[in-house]
């Protein structure tokens, strides 16, 4: 692979090199060409409900089965509400996590807590949402709504956020940190003036991976959000709908244009969480040159 | 540790093809598809195993449209199924023609929590407007109007149904589409249209979970479920007036007045007879015609008798009702028409 073996330490390459090169190289790859493939095939089911329905796939308001109408607008709101509630729930929890075990914690008290965040991360997530039926649905007024759904994928990125951003404010430089203690101020404000300002892309970064996962949990949405049609409404305590509930909901008995349907909204909610996942990690890059400039 | 456990599991996997060379010729039939007729493969699966020592048999449930997929793909032998394919589907399915043999007759039971009221009676047209969210309160005079002398309170009605797509759901709603022509508008289908402010449960269990624990709530269930969660349930006018009680006994009279095509397809809804219960839903084994592998359709032809013929004594303890005499014996005469190589 080297360009100038003679400085190269490693000797020729061996047979075995080349091998090796070729083998990771080829899995790789096969992780792009999969990827590919399932946006083509599901891309090509779907397409008779777009011939159908065509743009008002995105803006009708009315998911009818039986009507062949298929309106995906309240299942998008949906997604889009739960996990913005979510995140809501879930930033300042995960960063005050985030900054207890980093800055404020000792080490003995930091470590068992980090073991807990991963546990937690480590929960099945129908787990999550028979809980959320069983209990939480039925704590007075929340019942199931997107509140309900909310709270519960709060819970569950929680310890994704937490622990991408714990690793994020561990690379501020100790010598900034220390600078500011010696300058006289607090430790708040020693947070406030370096230790944020130096993670705060990596922490917008680990904020939209939650948001990804948020919007693509099934199950545990499924079970709590409500199951509602149509809703498209501020009103956190109204029952409503999400993209993956509702295929999770409806594929075992769909037939024809309705699985095309189903298909289409997968189709969307991918489109949406690459979207949100690249820019994620444009943010995150663009923080990380920030970060070595400074 | 984990040579060990290869070793156990070698001798384990050794005894058992013993075993099964000693019971004859290990036969494995697969099925998937209704959770309606779920608890009857299960209860017929392992009485058929007693007389059958050689003879696996899995159900996996599934939904009725997964046990046509399967089917259709040939990844299973037989599928349940609560209702037919469809013409363009069938002509799909990659083993040919298909068969279809009834089972059981199912009563879907109109579920509610009212304290005080003991005995409810309801009649389509205002099935279907509750349902709609076009009656909201249980005092309604429509209602009252169908419980003369009880004393209905003044409370909020909630409305509960599947939030998955389910052949329950599909059987409720051909219901009022049919019985309640005029009124019910959200037509009939796996999923249908609900009005916003109705609640939504997971399976049968889920309904009966909302409708058992919240006061003034109605849903539909599969009798089977509704006697397992302990919910009361209403009696339905049928078409000559009566209001009859969900029981098997009401859905086998719902069998004998239905019109059997040849092909042993035909519907139990809305069925005439005195004593018929109107909310009656059906299912049905389906297999193709023609079998593949000779030791597997000898196995599946078998099955196929237990279940419409000794089977059906297994029915009334769990709360289904048998096939009438007549569909029984065309459903026994049709498993000659299953051919083998």
């Amino acid at each position: 692979m080297s360009e100038e073996p003679s400085i190269d330490l490693r000797g020729p390459p061996e047979y075995g090199d080349r091998a090796f090169a070729k083998l990771t190289a080829g899995a790789a790859g096969l992780v792009l060409l999969i990827l590919g493939l399932i946006a083509i095939t599901m891309t090509r089911r779907a397409l008779p409900v777009f011939g159908e329905m065509g743009p008002r796939f995105f803006t009708s308001t009315r998911w009818s089965p039986p009507d062949s109408i298929f309106g995906a607008l309240p299942f998008i709101w949906g997604t889009a509400f739960t996990a913005a509630i979510a995140v809501l729930i879930a930033v300042p929890i995960s960063l005050g996590v985030a900054l207890f075990m980093t800055q404020v914690a000792s080490p003995s008290l930091a470590r068992p807590l980090v073991y807990l965040m991963d546990l937690l991360a480590g929960v099945p997530s129908v787990v999550f949402g028979l809980w959320g039926v069983l209990v939480l649905s039925q704590l007075v007024h929340l019942g199931r709504s997107f509140l309900t759904a909310g709270i519960i994928l709060a819970i569950m990125i929680i310890p994704i956020i937490t622990s991408l951003s714990r690793e994020v404010i561990a690379t501020t430089p100790v010598g900034d940190k220390e600078g500011a203690l010696a300058m006289g101020t607090t430790r708040w404000e020693m947070i406030t003036e370096t230790v944020l300002p130096h993670s705060a892309g990596g922490l917008v970064g680990a904020v939209m991976l939650g948001l990804g996962r948020a919007m693509g949990e099934t199950i545990a949405a499924a079970l709590v959000i409500g199951s509602a049609l149509g809703q498209i409404t501020l009103r956190a305590l109204a029952p409503g709908n999400s993209m993956p509930a509702v295929i999770a909901n409806e594929w075992g008995e769909a037939q024809d244009l309705h699985k095309s349907a189903l298909i289409a909204l997968a189709v969307t909610l991918f489109a949406i969480t690459i979207l949100v996942n690249l820019v994620a990690t444009g943010i995150v890059q663009r923080s990380m040159k920030r970060g070595q400039g400074t | 540790m984990i040579k060990r456990l290869l070793f156990v599991g070698v001798l384990a996997g050794l005894s058992l093809a013993r075993i099964g060379v000693a019971f004859g010729a290990d036969i494995t039939l697969n099925g998937s598809g209704s959770t309606l007729s779920k608890p009857y493969q299960e209860v017929a699966i392992d009485q058929f195993k007693k007389t059958h020592k050689g003879v696996r048999i899995n159900y996996g449930g599934g939904g009725s449209g997964k046990g046509r997929q399967d089917l259709a793909d040939v990844v299973v032998n037989f599928a349940g199924s609560d209702s037919p394919f469809k013409a363009e589907d069938a002509a799909k399915a990659k083993g040919g023609a298909l068969l279809y043999f009834p089972i059981l007759l199912s009563p879907i039971a109109v579920i509610y929590n009212l304290d005080g009221v003991d005995k409810l009676q309801l009649s389509a047209p205002v099935i279907a407007k509750i349902f709609q969210r076009q009656i909201t309160k249980w005092s309604d005079q429509a209602i009252a109007a169908d419980n003369p002398g009880v004393k209905l309170p003044d409370s909020e009605i909630v409305v509960a149904h599947r939030a998955d797509g389910s052949g329950t759901t599909q059987n409720f709603t051909e219901y009022l589409n049919g019985a309640a022509k005029g009124t019910w508008k959200l037509k009939s289908g796996s999923t249908v249209e609900w009005p916003s402010d109705t609640q939504a449960g997971q399976g049968s269990s889920g309904v009966a979970q909302i409708v058992k624990s919240t006061k003034g709530a109605i849903g539909y269930v599969d009798l089977s479920d509704a006697k397992a969660s302990v919910v009361k349930y209403a009696s339905i006018k049928n078409r000559a007036g009566k209001y009859i009680e969900a029981t098997p006994d009401g859905a086998s009279a719902a069998g004998e007045g239905i019109e059997v095509k040849d092909n042993l397809l035909f519907s139990a809804i809305d069925a005439k007879g005195d004593k018929a219960y109107p909310i009656t839903a059906q299912t049905w084994v389906i297999v193709y015609a023609k079998q593949p592998d000779r030791a597997k359709g000898e196995a599946l032809k078998a099955y196929l008798t237990f279940l419409v013929k000794e089977g059906q004594g297994l029915l009334a303890e769990i709360d289904y009702a048998p096939l009438p005499r007549e569909l029984r014996d065309k459903a026994i005469k049709q498993v000659d028409k299953v051919t083998l190589p």
